[in-house]
């Protein structure tokens, strides 16, 4: 923990994001391609804030639709019903399940919430320069890249009970608008994970000289029990 | 020994020699470097050809069933995605049916074509192209989240009507066991090392203008941490350094 931790960028190095061959790039401007897989070299992932930004925002509209549309429209001899996510959530509560309330409540209305909430912490941090907390940080992202696909659950109950339950003229379930937003955030906030760059929460350390920075004594206002 | 940069923090590391079944982790942001699986190549083979087999299954055979006054109706994983299409949701279609079926089913492949062939290494360029793919498509397939959601489904619906879990149901709860067997038996550093290098040749290069980076590089191994080393020997006597055994 004395001198400033030696990168890969620092010592003039890439490794490969494909197959995670170290090697020397051509030039710093042009970097090649990498010997071992042939893929294009980057020393960062391709502005990767910028698009990670683009596509938590688009995320973020289309958590709004995805909570307040229906999700199901449920026909009963001519009556229809319409279901929200939340409404899912209710019926699976009161029905006396309520394990399976809790997880599709965690899984399609906290996870989708919580990622959005922790990319964006993450963004800001990163464009900051904050030198604070970076192995929580990377923590954080490995988490936000893990739980991801399991938002996807609301979705395949939707499509799974639109499937099963055809019985014209008795009951029918048909998909409501809901469905589409809800599949847009999962996937786009999914994309926003890959396109963000771990490794940018490192470079303010590398960038900020010497001292790895835990006990760093030039920033007191940014010690983070404020909240 | 080798050296390597952590994909998540970028901090050049040696990497220590792993006995069967250790882990190396990043000494910096703790995140793993590499790992040792026992059989590297026979064993996820073997998994995958299973998996292959039960995905046949799991994908043919109805999933649930569902009877209510005398009528009976069931469906099948694109049965489901179908009836979405049907019903106007195109895009939602699309996705599940990706989620669903063709990313599972393409990483099966994937991984099958590149196991098959890195058999007898070194195998041909276009198997790091499969590889590539085979670790692209690898995110979006979601058989477990399919599973939970059928299992919600089938309990949402079994207070309207009598419903029945098929043997597609079944052979979904295989595949929700087999794929992370198969992902914690691969090795894709070991697989990527059986693979023969991207030969910069101008002559066949489609595209001729190519750099390439160059290796070996400057030799920075002394200067470097040593990751960590999350070992847990199976035996007493493989935690002795062995160095691994490839190329």
């Amino acid at each position: 923990m004395t001198a400033a931790p030696l990168t890969a960028i620092k010592a003039g190095l890439l490794s490969c994001e494909t197959c995670g061959l170290l090697s020397q790039p051509a030039s710093a401007a042009e970097p090649g391609y990498c010997p071992r897989c042939g893929s294009e070299l980057e020393s960062r992932r391709h502005r990767s804030i910028e698009r990670t930004w683009a596509l938590v925002i688009a995320a973020a509209i289309c958590y709004i639709p995805a909570n307040i549309l229906p999700v199901l429209g449920t026909t009963t001899l001519g009556s229809t019903e319409y279901d929200t996510i939340m409404g899912g959530v209710v019926f699976l509560f009161t029905s006396g399940s309520w394990p399976l309330a809790l997880i599709v409540l965690i899984a399609s209305v906290m996870v989708p919430l919580g990622k959005l909430v922790a990319l964006s912490y993450l963004l800001i941090t990163v464009q900051r320069g904050s030198i604070q907390g970076s192995r929580e940080r990377t923590r954080l992202y490995r988490m936000v890249e893990f739980i991801g696909r399991w938002s996807m659950l609301d979705v395949f109950v939707d499509t799974f009970t639109v499937a099963l339950v055809q019985l014209d003229p008795l009951m029918s379930v048909r998909p409501g608008a809901g469905v589409l937003f809800f599949a847009a955030v999962v996937v786009l906030t999914m994309i926003a994970a890959s396109t963000f760059d771990p490794r940018l929460i490192w470079d303010a350390i590398s960038d900020a000289g010497s001292e790895p920075a835990p006990l760093e004594e030039n920033s007191p206002q940014q010690e983070s029990n404020l909240g | 020994m080798t050296s390597v940069a952590c994909h998540e923090c970028d901090l050049l590391q040696v990497l220590p020699d792993l006995p069967v079944a250790g882990k190396a982790t990043c000494c910096r942001c703790g995140c793993t470097l590499a790992t040792r699986p026992a059989d590297p190549i026979e064993r996820p083979l073997a998994l995958g050809l299973a998996a292959l087999l039960v995905l046949v299954v799991a994908n043919t055979t109805p999933l649930m069933g569902l009877s209510a006054v005398g009528r009976h109706a069931s469906t099948t994983i694109i049965g489901g995605a179908y009836q979405m299409w049907h019903e106007g949701q195109e895009v939602t279609a699309v996705i599940v049916a990706f989620c669903a079926v063709i990313a599972p089913a393409g990483y099966l492949l994937f991984l099958l074509i590149v196991l098959f062939a890195v058999r007898r290494p070194p195998a041909p360029g276009w198997v790091g192209g499969m590889l590539r793919w085979a670790e692209r498509t690898r995110p979006w397939a979601m058989t477990e989240v399919m599973m939970l959601g059928i299992m919600v489904a089938l309990i949402k619906i079994a207070d309207l009507a009598k419903v029945e879990a098929g043997i597609g149901m079944l052979a979904i709860g295989v595949l929700m066991l087999l794929f992370p067997a198969i992902l914690s038996s691969v090795d894709t550093e070991e697989l990527w090392a059986r693979v023969a290098w991207h030969e910069p040749d101008p002559a066949s290069d489609p595209v001729a203008e190519r750099v390439f980076a160059s290796n070996p590089m400057p030799d920075l191994e002394p200067d470097l941490q040593k990751a960590d080393l999350d070992g847990r020997p199976e035996s007493a006597n493989s935690e002795t350094p062995s160095g691994r055994s490839s190329s």
